[in-house]
């Protein structure tokens, strides 16, 4: 009502670029905001009427992705509206040709020391971006550089969805960390990851990625003089506040991930278990061949028939064998890795539910206080941006990640049809090139009687 | 072997296997059906009849379509049928029966008799067993044979008329002793050691096949698994839903063909199943084959002997060591009498011997000459059943490998469309 918004005066005029800028905490007060692209925040909370009303306009709707900046550290003054806009249109494109930044993973290298043995992978960078000093760099890095980046982004960027590494620990013994197949498989998905950091509208202007690609040495104890200031806020958000009511949208997210992991964990299940019953067969089969073998060797006319179909037996066997390694080695990590990224998601959940929880919380403190003190502590404002920035580059995120996520299973299960094809195929090359050799025979034996 | 090949492999054979009853009559056992009776102990017991159908060649081939003729005979007649053939012609490798008790099963099928997949598979087994006597050029005459497929009422008691029961116990009896052949004859030998080597690696085929049969429907099944989950999943999915629904179907069908490919490999176990049980008959041929050169030595032996005995007695000495020889030491000789008659009986005795030697090793010629050549067609038929066998077992393998592909080619389909 009027009257709640008379009181409220610091809240009215609030609206921020939420949908494409999160700002910096401290930015200038209301008045000097520009008139914005944001969506809304809540419509369900019981003091949603005196939040701001924040429409979604039909561009950044059609888009599909909301691209929050998020480096305020040096960041200039965002104030101008065109300036914004700019920034706008360029992240929006992604595609093709204004890509400035590319980075692959390659040639990996086994290195002896007399502590351990490990691998190191080639990073290659080229890139237009003023943020590098160089236009190509040509680094080495092994897993645990990988996995630092990770944390840093993690740490520094907690209102986005950091895309996943490959699992860090294998079971010695029944993995060969060392192996081509291994490694080849490992290489892909720290290219991929690298190359989602990269095609991040925020994230590939973090300065720990910076510092991955382009550092001859990387310094990983420089952790915390790299840490956003939004990382820092975000960081020291507390628990202990309650939410109220999580917005729908977000609910729904938290909904979606508890029944995808669901799912998730039971097709993992089945695939363990059918590489089990595989494994089985593949010991019967292989006891199978050498019996028609032994047979042969008593027989006459039967003999080339009977080695026949022990050599066909015998290459049905390695073919399933390939199978049941490829869809360990190719198939289960995958599925673990995102069960282990749902994890990490369902955090940036929690943290965003605690940065609202805050807001509304200091919210109602101030709404219902007796008290009509008219000047309001900026904390609240602070709150409140950042539960919008937060909602607004977890909503951009969660968008790419669905765009990933089916881009992920599409190639894990068309690869997991495809393998089975190969295997069948294998499988009737070997017994297609038996029957003309087990009929020529007859014929002959045929002529002759 | 179906009835159309035996037929064809008739038109190449000379004239007097054109006499080969399968020529003139189509024998089928077309049905089986559960009857409950009254059994020896006046016990009520459930059994299966099978319905054997016979017709004459030509009436089918005027185009008319008569009737056929038709009489209900139970798996235990069919095992008299066959002990009859293996006493009235111990020298030829007499046609199996299918199993009297399911073996070599793996989980999906049941060891009951009663169980209609078994009942099934056995019908087909004896009219395979009948055809293949039906086509023998010895057995296929036989007239206990011809009245088994025609006569319903009273075939028992012609058999048991036949007396070869009381062969069959004798003969039995003797097998079942242990006796040493002096000279073994050497095919015969190696003959009866192929046929434990057969029956042996028959078995252990049959054994490994069942448990991958298992494993294999294992595999498969778990495949359906997949089809459920993906359902599951589509419906918390937006555009990914169609692609992985669609999917998910596939597996299901995956999963379901395990049960077709898995039934024609029985039809395949069943057909080594038929040389297993050949091999068993081949090493009974071969068995008879020494017990009747045993009699023969035993016969020779006895005959050596009895005359050695005359000699001694002739000219009165005593070479051998014989208890006569010690007690007439110790008690003196016999009188001339006593010798003369003796002599006498001997003579005698040495005549039926030599008659017996004589039929004895008649026998075992004809026995030789019989058997060998039954063994030599009973090859060629082994040899070109086996490869059969073997071609349309990797027929099947293909038949499997396609349908997989294409179940995965469409699977995959659906996934490239999520």
């Amino acid at each position: 009502t009027e009257g709640e918004r008379g009181e409220c005066n610091l809240l009215a005029p609030l609206r921020t670029l939420t949908t494409s800028v999160c700002l910096p905490i401290d930015c200038p007060p209301s008045g000097e905001r520009n008139e914005a692209i944001a969506a809304s925040v809540d419509g369900r909370h019981p003091l949603s009427s005196l939040y701001c009303r924040k429409r979604r306009t039909s561009e950044t709707e059609q888009a599909g992705l909301i691209l929050p900046n998020g480096t305020p550290v040096d960041t200039s003054s965002l104030a101008s509206s065109s300036s914004l806009l700019n920034r706008l249109q360029l992240d929006d494109d992604l595609d093709g040709e204004t890509r400035d930044l590319f980075v692959t993973v390659e040639d990996p290298k086994k290195h002896v020391s007399t502590m351990e043995t490990y691998i190191t992978y080639r990073v290659c960078t080229k890139t237009t971006r003023t943020e590098f000093d160089l236009p190509e760099y040509s680094v080495r890095r092994r897993y645990q550089d990988f996995d630092w980046l990770r944390n840093k982004l993690e740490e520094s960027q907690p209102t986005h969805l950091i895309p996943p590494l490959p699992e860090k620990f294998v079971m010695k013994g029944v993995v060969d960390r060392f192996s081509e197949e291994f490694v080849e498989t490992r290489r892909k998905a720290l290219d991929k990851f690298l190359k989602r950091v990269a095609d991040h509208p925020v994230l590939s202007f973090n300065e720990h990625f910076n510092a991955f690609l382009s550092a001859k040495d990387l310094n990983k104890r420089q952790g915390l003089a790299l840490l956003t200031k939004m990382g820092e806020s975000v960081k020291y958000v507390t628990g202990g506040y309650k939410l109220r009511a999580r917005p729908a949208e977000f609910a729904a997210m938290g909904d979606y991930l508890d029944l995808f992991t669901q799912k998730m964990g039971t097709i993992d299940r089945i695939a363990q278990r059918i590489i089990k019953e595989q494994s089985e067969f593949l010991m019967e089969l292989r006891e199978y061949g050498p019996v028609y073998s032994s047979w042969s060797s008593f027989e006459e006319d039967l003999h080339d028939p009977l080695e026949g179909v022990s050599g066909c037996m015998s290459n049905c066997s390695s073919a399933l064998e390939e199978l049941t390694e490829d869809m360990s080695e190719d198939f289960l990590p995958v599925l673990r890795e995102y069960v282990l990224y749902i994890e990490s998601m369902k955090n940036v959940l929690k943290k965003r539910d605690q940065v609202q929880a805050e807001y509304e919380t200091k919210l109602e403190a101030v709404v219902f206080r007796e008290d009509k003190k008219p000047p309001v502590p900026s904390d609240v404002e602070k709150c409140q941006d950042r539960v919008e920035c937060f909602n607004a580059d977890l909503k951009a995120d969660w968008d790419r990640w669905e765009n990933n996520k089916r881009q992920d299973f599409r190639q894990l299960l068309t690869g997991m049809a495809d393998k089975n094809i190969q295997h069948y195929e294998k499988c009737l090359a070997a017994w297609e090139s038996l029957v003309p050799l087990l009929q020529d025979k007859q014929e002959a034996e045929g002529e002759t009687s | 072997m179906r009835e159309r090949e035996m037929q064809s492999r008739g038109t190449d054979m000379p004239t007097q296997e054109r006499k080969l009853l399968l020529k003139k009559m189509e024998i089928s056992v077309a049905e089986a059906e559960k009857r409950t009776g009254k059994n020896a102990v006046n016990m009520q017991e459930t059994y299966t009849v099978y319905l054997i159908e016979t017709r004459p060649v030509d009436a089918a081939s005027e185009g008319t379509n008569p009737v056929p003729d038709s009489l209900w005979r139970r798996y235990s007649e069919f095992e008299l049928l066959r002990n009859y053939l293996l006493v009235t012609y111990p020298f030829l490798v007499v046609p199996p029966l299918p199993e009297k008790r399911a073996e070599f099963v793996w989980h999906k099928l049941s060891a009951d008799n009663m169980d209609p997949d078994f009942v099934e598979r056995r019908r087909v087994g004896l009219e395979n067993f009948l055809l293949r006597v039906a086509s023998h050029p010895d057995l296929s005459s036989d007239k206990i044979f011809y009245s088994f497929l025609t006569e319903e009422n009273g075939w028992k008691e012609t058999v048991f008329e036949t007396g070869f029961q009381a062969k069959a116990d004798s003969r039995l009896k003797a097998l079942n002793a242990t006796f040493r052949v002096k000279n073994p004859d050497k095919r015969f030998a190696e003959m009866k050691h192929y046929g434990d080597e057969l029956q042996s690696v028959i078995s252990q085929l049959l054994r490994v096949r069942a448990r991958a049969a298992d494993r294999l429907y294992g595999v498969y099944k778990v495949h359906g698994n997949y089809g459920r989950v993906f359902s599951e999943w589509s419906a918390i999915e937006k555009e990914m839903g169609d692609g992985l629904q669609s999917a998910g179907h596939h597996m299901d069908a995956y999963a379901a063909s395990v049960d077709d490919i898995l039934e024609e490999e029985e039809h395949y176990a069943d057909q080594l199943k038929e040389y297993l049980f050949y091999a068993d008959a081949l090493r009974a041929v071969c068995r008879k084959h020494e017990l009747t050169q045993y009699e023969l030595e035993m016969a020779a032996q006895d005959l050596t002997s009895k005359k050695q005995q005359r000699e001694e007695l002739a000219t009165g000495t005593i070479r051998t060591f014989s208890l006569k020889g010690v007690t007439s030491k110790l008690f003196g000789q016999e009188t001339p009498e006593q010798r003369e008659a003796k002599l006498k009986m001997l003579e005698t005795q040495i005549e039926e011997g030599e008659e017996l030697v004589k039929e004895r090793n008649a026998e075992c010629e004809e026995f030789v000459k019989s058997a060998w050549v039954d063994i030599e067609r009973f090859k060629e038929q082994k040899d070109h059943d086996l490869r059969e066998a073997l071609i349309s077992y990797a027929i099947m393998q293909i038949s499997m490998c396609k349908k997989g592909i294409q179940v995965w080619n469409n699977a995959k389909e659906c996934f490239s469309k999520m």
